[in-house]
């Protein structure tokens, strides 16, 4: 059974069609890709998906259960973490802090422990501490732990919003361009981090990328998006030599 | 000078009630994007809330049935009313406001509006229009210190007000509550996504202002124990004024601008005649935010990130 399988998902904004009759499937641990030209709708996938909208029909079952309707906070419960295109940090608080409010549900400490610190705080402080800094450390920006996020470079900003999506534990992460604003060096150090999270937790990966190198380099399945409908799916070798895919999307990007 | 002292700490006094309210309206504020424009009003239920927590108490004494010092009486009057009017606080967020969380912010100010009138007329009326004297609860004892006059009252209403703005601060930084609470003010597309309930820190964040406003209800009731239905629309807007002045969502924020709103109205009154203090000590806060109209710990607006 998929981790995560989509059937006939459609939603429209007015009398806009965003998403028609989206299929998917994900099984546990693969890396995929959902590419496609601006405005193809790949953002409101994201969105209905992890229930920031409702789709209109459709199913959308995570871990076997059907989550359309399930308000945003319950479907991460469930397992499903998540990056923004335009990152989404609260600008003034300290990167440790980002990747503790993501463990919220580990902290059961209420307001005598939080007021008196029990020992019950200091403990559980102490582990949501440490598996901050484990998963800091692995995005590389354990130093910056103690500093407010807004003052962190674009890249470092990245990885945090990265590794506070890892600390709510997600059976699947969904990435929303993780390398928009990269250069080339970042881009290949983010390669390297996306597969290292894959193997290290055994999540599953699915991301939104309009850069193709990259998503030809590391996804094991590519969807293209056109107008809200899915008109190639595959292996990178078939999506580069789609014909459909080149004439939507790729003939300008070659170019570039 | 001693007469200068003597306003310092009537505008200490004056200030504390408007940090109190300002606080609620600015925690929601940072939260939801929304202004609870009820806010005063739930001042005023929570005050009568405490009126009647403080009569049932102070007559269960005289009568004889339980003894409490006063001091008691004046705890538990704060406790009971503000786990009563906290309720009243989760009751206009859930009715009011949670229905209208994604349409445009000027319904769920209009809705906030309309609260507040069915709040002034429901306690019309179920009390009636004759004013509510509040009960006295401590005895008022007055001090001389080098010529300057305080009562106990005004020395316990400030501490108490101070010691509940502090409690705040620590619920925010320390609790996983408050935590949420901060990272809402920022971005609060996000925090959801941390299985933080958004609804569940939406109730809170009424609670907790609505329990404070109710603290300054009583708090005001025991300095002027007069009430009537409308003493929560002009100290409403006031409060209003000074979380606006403070700056989106900061409690510090909030609790210095309650305080100097309380300054400048008191110094005012004590330099101009009294019915031209309004005008003035408005205009000055107008000038203020006309070279700060972010407030004192707000982030000009073109830095926010909002979906």
């Amino acid at each position: 059974m998929p981790l995560l399988e989509i059937k006939n998902m459609t939603h429209h904004f007015g009398g806009l069609r965003a998403v028609h009759d989206y299929n998917l499937a994900i099984e546990p641990g693969q890396i995929r890709g959902l590419i496609g030209p601006n405005g193809a709708g790949k953002t409101t996938v994201f969105n209905l998906i992890t229930g920031i909208y409702k789709p209109a029909q459709g199913h959308v079952i995570l871990d076997g259960e059907n989550i359309v309707g399930f308000q945003p906070y319950r479907i991460a419960s469930k397992g499903l973490g998540r990056t923004f295109q335009n990152l989404r940090l609260w600008r003034h608080m300290t990167v440790l802090e980002h990747v503790k409010l993501a463990q919220y549900s580990k902290i059961t400490y209420g307001l005598i422990g939080a007021f008196f610190g029990t020992p019950k705080r200091r403990k559980e402080e102490a582990e949501i501490k440490e598996k901050a800094y484990s998963l800091l450390k692995m995005m590389g920006v354990e130093h910056f732990a103690d500093q407010i996020v807004i003052n962190l470079p674009y890249g470092a900003q990245r990885r945090v919003e990265m590794a506070r999506a890892l600390a709510t534990e997600p059976k699947i992460l969904f990435l929303d361009e993780p390398t928009a604003g990269m250069n080339p060096e970042e881009l290949r150090q983010m390669i390297g981090i996306i597969r290292q999270v894959r193997d290290t937790f055994g999540v599953a990966i699915f991301l939104i990328e309009h850069r193709l190198r990259m998503v030809m380099e590391l996804c094991e399945q590519i969807q293209t998006l056109v107008f809200g409908e899915v008109i190639a799916e595959g292996v990178p070798e078939d999506i580069r030599n789609n014909p459909k895919v080149i004439e939507a999307y790729l003939g300008k990007e070659i170019i570039v | 000078m001693t007469f200068f002292f003597q306003n310092v700490i009537n505008a200490l006094q004056w200030g504390s009630f408007y940090a109190m309210i300002a606080l609620g309206y600015s925690m929601v504020y940072s939260i939801l994007m929304l202004f609870n424009f009820a806010h005063g009003d739930i001042f005023m239920v929570g005050a009568y809330i405490g009126v009647g927590v403080a009569t049932v108490l102070v007559t269960l004494t005289s009568s004889g049935a339980i003894v409490l010092p006063g001091w008691l009486i004046l705890v538990l009057t704060i406790l009971i009313s503000m786990f009563l009017t906290s309720f009243v606080g989760m009751f206009v967020e859930r009715v009011g406001y949670r229905p209208l969380r994604d349409a445009p912010r000027a319904s769920a100010a209009i809705t906030g509006l309309m609260i507040g009138i069915i709040l002034e007329t429901g306690n019309l009326a179920i009390m009636g229009a004759t004013r509510v004297k509040f009960p006295p609860i401590i005895e008022s004892v007055t001090y001389n210190i080098g010529g300057v006059f305080v009562t106990n009252k005004k020395i316990m209403i400030v501490v108490i007000s101070l010691m509940f703005m502090f409690a705040l601060h620590q619920f925010v930084q320390r609790t996983k509550w408050g935590m949420a609470m901060r990272a809402m003010s920022f971005d609060y597309v996000a925090v959801p996504l941390m299985g933080v309930p958004m609804n569940t820190i939406a109730a809170m964040t009424f609670a907790i202002g609505s329990a404070l406003a109710s603290v300054a209800g009583i708090l005001f009731g025991i300095a002027y124990p007069v009430l009537d239905p409308y003493m929560g629309i002009v100290f409403g807007w006031k409060a209003f004024v000074a979380a606006i002045l403070g700056g989106r969502g900061s409690i510090l924020g909030a609790t210095l601008a309650g305080f100097l709103l309380g300054f400048i109205e008191i110094f005012v009154a004590m330099v101009f005649p009294s019915t031209l203090r309004d005008l003035i000590a408005y205009s000055i806060i107008l000038l203020i935010l006309v070279f700060r109209p972010h407030g004192f710990f707000g982030e000009p607006y073109s830095a926010q990130l909002r979906l």
